[in-house]
């Protein structure tokens, strides 16, 4: 922490206002049993667009769009608030593909032409947008073949694919990172219905939709740059710093459900005559899942305020939000199944969609020994 | 600007006019760090006795006691300020000591208004020196099974019995103790009350406590005999251990909080004997494996900072609660891992004890790591703490211990 004073890490009246409204309305409609329904119906969306709508509707989905793109022109902080809340019941809506990637693409590097046509959509709930690179881990060896953009004319060519691009079987836009020179990338807009762009949907353990993007020599012009050309790899970190926090926020909630839920069933089986909870075996587990939690919230909170208010602290404390979230979600719902006991591992049990998400969320945006490297690295060591 | 914003600016002003320069960046400005005072005080450094005289002036040594108590009158919130002001500038506190950090404020809150005016003026002034008596050997974490016992004899309690783990005994003036004045109660919470002895009263015996660390604060306060006027009892008899647990819980947040120190300052410690012991190789700490683990402390360490901040923004009131269970375990595991880190990035020159081939900064370490066992056992054991979160905080039901 810089500077001795902490940043504000309570929610205002409003904003717990928000939390209380978004979190009712989540637990009744959209309940993380969808994420087995989507499956077993084998739905061609995976998720619900009505639903998407309605939240839009509220407000919502455009919290941190500017008014003048007709969004309510909050902070990212706010945003955070409700990502929370999808969290806690998994919501397979489009939250990380087309807020935390998409959106914040265009506001960090889109031009006033690309945010006037896409943004008010978004915030009316109407377009989903996905951004297409690869996850800064990736091995080299195990990347699929780079997106590379050739020179034609006065603009370029996209040839290649990405995998696992979240929500791009549905989006209306793709933003794909290709390289555009030796060592530099630039992150172009393109439209998925085009000829030259092929579609694969892919089927995850988590839940989130995903699909496979080919390029097949399309063409794209220099309006379709995002950001400035060679300028992708760093458009696309700022980009990814804020996905991780978002992300983080995401995953504090879905700690916290998983931790209540077990929580509530510690309370209620009985074995030996009494509840289980009663067992100091579980209960000292159970407090260092909460107090993994109240770390967390701590360190989201105060990313998530960075990104409003000290863009300098941004990549330090997004690694960190990132990590810590991720480890604690993963022990939230590593422990929620084994004190579920039997019932844990049934399929027709929720709890192990917190699992399957955990890892896959553990996995997105950089898994925590990236950052944990990168942390050394912004501390000189 | 807000009152509280104007306040600020008037105490840092004050503090850096008069804190002698030579002790700016000395300390983490915490509860138990400076000028402890008492009888036995052999301080002789100039400055901070001379930084000690201002601060009693002026009322800073407790600036939330009421003036006639020898505070400043200053509300919570401005103390607060006070104390951060010092902290930004590392000098330490005018006076320091379980009397101004635990006992005060029980005596504030519970004692009467004869035993306030005899009592804390003195503490405020660090002209009488206190130490705490609650554990015995056979009421360590089940501290309710302690055996003290103080029997009315006319206007005199008398006591019998031992207390451990009484820190800074050889060199305070007074005690407080809890003792138990009932032994056929119900329950053994009930029938304990909280007594205050004289240290010089004949029949009390010091004897000081090694640690595996080698010297240490701790002490065994044995009574035989010891009479002290029943106007010692602070409370009502019987009726202390809604008193103990006050203590304890204000015990947990300022050892949760003391840990805290400097934001930043375990990690800049650990690299810092990282690059001493190990080397840079390409900017990076030679060995990657505990460059991770180093990095893993910094956030944890970073995640408590913003913890406390957040608690201490919700904090209603003074009061500690259950959250300082949570900042103890927190705080005292991540001061055992950074010394755990600190000790494996030295590798074979933190093995020294003592003597030559060993530097004293390795030697000191060593013996920093070895007390720093004793973080997650004082002041309520990390197991301790958490059966306090389980049962409080989320209302496990109690089981077989």
């Amino acid at each position: 922490m810089s500077g001795h004073e902490a940043p504000s890490l309570l929610l205002d009246d409003e904003q717990k206002m928000l939390s209380r409204t978004a979190g009712k309305l989540i637990r009744e409609r959209a309940p993380a049993a969808r994420i087995r329904t989507f499956r077993n119906d084998e739905d061609r969306v995976g998720f619900s667009r009505e639903l998407w709508k309605e939240m839009a509707d509220l407000g919502w989905i455009g919290l941190q769009i500017p008014e003048a793109y007709e969004g309510m022109g909050l902070g990212f902080f706010d945003l955070c608030v409700v990502l929370e809340q999808s969290g806690r019941e998994l919501m397979p809506e489009p939250f990380v593909s087309t807020l935390l990637l998409g959106t914040q693409a265009l506001l960090l590097g889109g031009s006033e032409a690309q945010k006037r046509s896409l943004l008010p959509g978004v915030a009316a709930g109407e377009l989903v947008l996905s951004v297409a690179y690869d996850e800064p881990s990736t091995p080299p060896s195990s990347r699929r073949s780079a997106v590379v953009a050739e020179r034609s004319g006065d603009g370029f060519e996209l040839s290649g694919e990405r995998a696992q691009v979240l929500d791009a079987h549905v989006a209306d836009r793709v933003m794909v990172l290709a390289a555009t020179s030796e060592g530099g990338s630039t992150l172009f807009l393109v439209d998925p219905a085009r000829a030259e762009v092929s579609v694969t949907r892919q089927y995850r353990v988590d839940g989130l939709n995903a699909a496979i993007v080919g390029f097949d020599r399309l063409s794209v012009e220099a309006d379709d740059i995002v950001g400035a050309l060679d300028g992708g790899s760093s458009l696309l970190e700022a980009v990814l710093d804020r996905a991780a926090v978002g992300l983080a926020a995401q995953m504090l909630g879905a700690s916290e459900q998983a931790f209540a839920d077990t929580l509530a069933f510690l309370k209620e089986r009985e074995q030996f005559d009494v509840p289980i909870g009663s067992f100091q075996a579980l209960q000292h587990r159970t407090v260092s899942i909460f107090t993994e939690i109240a770390l967390t919230r701590s360190v989201v909170l105060a990313a998530a305020r960075a990104i409003d208010e000290k863009p300098a602290e941004v990549p330090r404390l997004a690694s960190l939000a990132k990590s810590l979230a991720s480890e604690t979600f993963m022990l939230s719902a590593k422990e929620a199944i084994q004190m579920h006991g039997g019932i844990g591992v049934t399929d027709e049990h929720d709890i192990g969609f917190y699992l399957k998400r955990a890892q896959a969320a553990y996995m997105t945006f950089g898994k925590p020994s990236l950052h944990r490297q990168r942390w050394a690295e912004l501390h000189n060591y | 600007m807000s009152v509280l914003e104007a306040f600020r600016q008037e105490a840092r002003a004050w503090i850096r006019e008069n804190a002698p320069r030579s002790l700016w960046g000395t300390s983490g400005s915490g509860p138990f760090e400076g000028y402890f005072g008492g009888s036995k005080c052999k301080e002789s450094d100039p400055d901070l006795l001379l930084w000690r005289d201002r601060g009693i002036e002026k009322g800073w040594t407790a600036p939330s006691w009421p003036t006639e108590y020898g505070g400043a009158g200053s509300s919570r919130a401005e103390e607060d300020v006070i104390h951060a002001e010092m902290k930004a500038i590392g000098v330490p506190r005018p006076v320091a000591g379980q009397g101004l950090a635990m006992f005060g404020p029980v005596l504030l809150e519970y004692g009467t208004h004869a035993q306030k005016l005899r009592h804390l003026p003195r503490i405020a002034r660090g002209e009488v020196r206190w130490c705490q008596g609650y554990s015995e050997p056979n009421a360590g974490s089940d501290l309710a099974n302690l055996q003290l016992k103080a029997e009315r004899d006319g206007d005199w309690y008398v006591l019998n019995g031992q207390k451990i783990w009484t820190s800074h005994a050889h060199l305070s003036d007074w005690i407080y103790c809890l003792v138990r004045t009932d032994s056929s109660a119900p329950k053994k919470q009930m029938g304990i009350s909280v007594m205050l002895a004289d240290l010089e009263t004949p029949g009390i015996t010091v004897r000081r406590i090694d640690l595996i660390s080698g010297y240490s604060p701790f002490c065994e306060t044995f009574f035989e005999d010891v009479r002290v006027p029943a106007a010692n009892l602070v409370g009502e008899e019987n009726e202390g251990w809604t008193i103990a647990k006050s203590i304890l819980g204000h015990e947990r947040s300022s050892i949760g909080r003391s840990i805290a120190r400097q934001p930043g300052s375990a990690q800049r410690e650990v690299v810092a004997r990282a690059r001493k012991h190990l080397g840079i190789t390409e900017g990076a700490i030679t060995d990657p494996l505990l460059r991770d683990e180093i990095a893993a402390l910094g956030m944890r360490e970073e995640a408590f900072h913003f913890m406390l901040a957040r608690i201490q923004q919700s904090a209603e009131s003074g009061t500690p609660g259950p959250e300082g269970s949570v900042t103890k375990i927190v705080g005292s595991e991540l001061k055992q891992r950074r010394y755990e880190l600190g000790m494996q990035v030295a590798g074979m020159q933190g093995l020294g004890w003592e003597g030559p081939g060993f530097d004293d900064e390795d030697l000191q370490y060593t013996r920093e790591w070895l007390r720093s066992r004793a973080t997650t056992i004082e002041g309520g054991s990390s197991e301790i703490q958490r059966n306090i979160v389980s049962k409080r905080v989320l209302g496990l039901p109690e089981g077989k211990k």
